[in-house]
């Protein structure tokens, strides 16, 4: 099975100021789609030849699982942000956040601390338990809480190059724009 | 015969004791007597060996200020806060590092960002590159096969690290150099590497040490950094492993 890059949900430019065009150029016109290359040429002739990218995320080891992984958090991740996103949550996962955390803000908090003091790069995980609690996690590298039997509610990327261009070694500005442009739609309904 | 068993178990146990210490080197009285001992915990960044945009045009000058004043200076700095009052405070940051699972994950992470850009700060020169002087191009042969089968395996190493980390040339306890790579700010002097050794050489393939120049083309930095290279720094420091290993050669 060719795994292919998807299309983005908005136009390379939809998320300024906050993302510049040109990072969004390099990071899915060239990290993303580097991913998907590398992820093509590593399955050939492996038992991942005909797999989903979900089952190589549960059932891959090195470069399949980091290259399947990666075009799986990238596409995840682009489909987390929009233009002009809501601040806040609505409904159920507005009231679970409340429960598991105490308010909006505390959980923005705790968040943003995880997407900050992740070391190195990897990726910050807003995600729903086995047992329906939420809970915020790290990954490094191409983690992916799926691996982990935990459902993905929300990402924020921390590799360098999901900001350099940008914010350079600020990574707390990045995060603090992050919550600009969340599409928060698309959250709740994975909840 | 029973004399004998328990006379044979004795000299095992002590030929057993005297393999395991020859083959486990005293990383903390090796690393005592390299010249970095005197950093410690409490250090401040040296000043750059040359101008910001000494490096031009492999390294350009507004990543080498950031990369200096802001990623060096943070890991600096919260490596001493961390140390700061602790009983470590005013031990050698080497010692430290071989002995590093036993310190907080503060110590392991800014610590060896500290050192980890102070060697390599050092390692690089403005007209720099070329090939190494006759000791350690030997030295490089004996262990790789060529100054070119080297390059190669080094650069892999760089390019094949996922994510965030460094590449390696380090001198082992025999004396022998090697190539690795290691996650994050990991060094070879620390117990949790796949092999130990002292570091001589090093590039930082972390993103922020050349997206702002290369973005996604990490082959492309990889490569211009051997126009860099300052190995008369290099060499001095192989020299000095080995005098600190206690080898001659």
């Amino acid at each position: 099975m060719k795994h292919e890059l998807p299309p983005l949900p908005w136009a390379k430019n939809a998320l300024e100021p906050y993302i510049s065009q040109q990072t969004i150029e390099f990071h899915y016109g060239k990290h993303h789609q580097t991913y998907v290359n590398n992820l093509n040429n590593l399955i050939v002739g492996t038992p991942f030849e005909n797999s989903s990218l979900e089952d190589i995320i549960l059932k891959a080891e090195g470069g399949i699982f980091n290259n399947g992984a990666q075009v799986w958090n990238h596409t995840f991740y682009w489909n987390c942000l929009m233009p002009n996103g809501r601040s806040e949550p609505q409904g159920e996962l507005a009231k679970a956040i409340q429960r598991e955390f105490g308010s909006f803000e505390a959980f923005k908090e705790k968040f943003s601390a995880a997407a900050v003091s992740l070391f190195g790069s990897g990726w910050a995980w807003l995600v729903k338990n086995p047992d329906g609690h939420l809970e915020i996690i790290q990954e490094s590298n191409a983690g992916n809480p799926l691996r982990k039997g935990k459902t993905p509610l929300l990402t924020c990327d921390v590799w360098e190059h999901a900001y350099y261009l940008d914010k350079q070694n600020r990574r707390a500005d990045y995060v603090a724009d992050f919550w600009k442009m969340i599409n928060w739609e698309a959250v709740e309904a994975r909840f | 015969m029973k004399k004998f068993t328990k006379l044979s178990f004795a000299m095992l146990f002590f030929l057993g004791a005297f393999m395991l210490n020859v083959s486990a080197a005293d990383w903390s009285a090796i690393v005592k007597k390299l010249s970095d001992a005197q950093l410690t915990a409490m250090s401040n960044q040296k000043p750059l060996p040359y101008a910001y945009n000494a490096l031009e045009p492999y390294i350009d000058a507004r990543t080498m200020e950031i990369h200096y004043s802001k990623h060096h200076a943070t890991y600096t700095s919260n490596m001493n806060k961390a140390a700061k009052g602790q009983a470590f405070e005013s031990l050698s940051l080497l010692r430290i590092f071989v002995e590093v699972d036993k310190y907080p994950v503060a110590v392991r992470n800014n610590g060896g960002g500290f050192y980890n850009h102070y060697l390599f700060w050092e390692i690089m020169k403005p007209q720099g590159g070329g090939l190494p002087s006759e000791i350690l191009q030997k030295a490089i042969q004996d262990a790789f096969g060529s100054f070119d089968a080297f390059k190669s395996e080094f650069s892999k190493a760089a390019l094949d690290r996922f994510g965030s980390g460094w590449a390696w040339l380090s001198v082992d306890e025999t004396g022998h150099l090697f190539v690795s790579s290691t996650p994050n700010q990991d060094n070879p002097l620390m117990p949790i590497v796949e092999k130990r050794g002292i570091p001589i050489f090093c590039l930082d393939v972390w993103e922020h040490a050349y997206y702002l120049n290369y973005q996604n083309r990490r082959a492309d930095y990889v490569q211009n950094f051997w126009n860099l290279v300052n190995w008369q720094e290099v060499e001095k420091r192989y020299t000095e492993a080995l005098m600190a290993l206690g080898i001659t050669k």
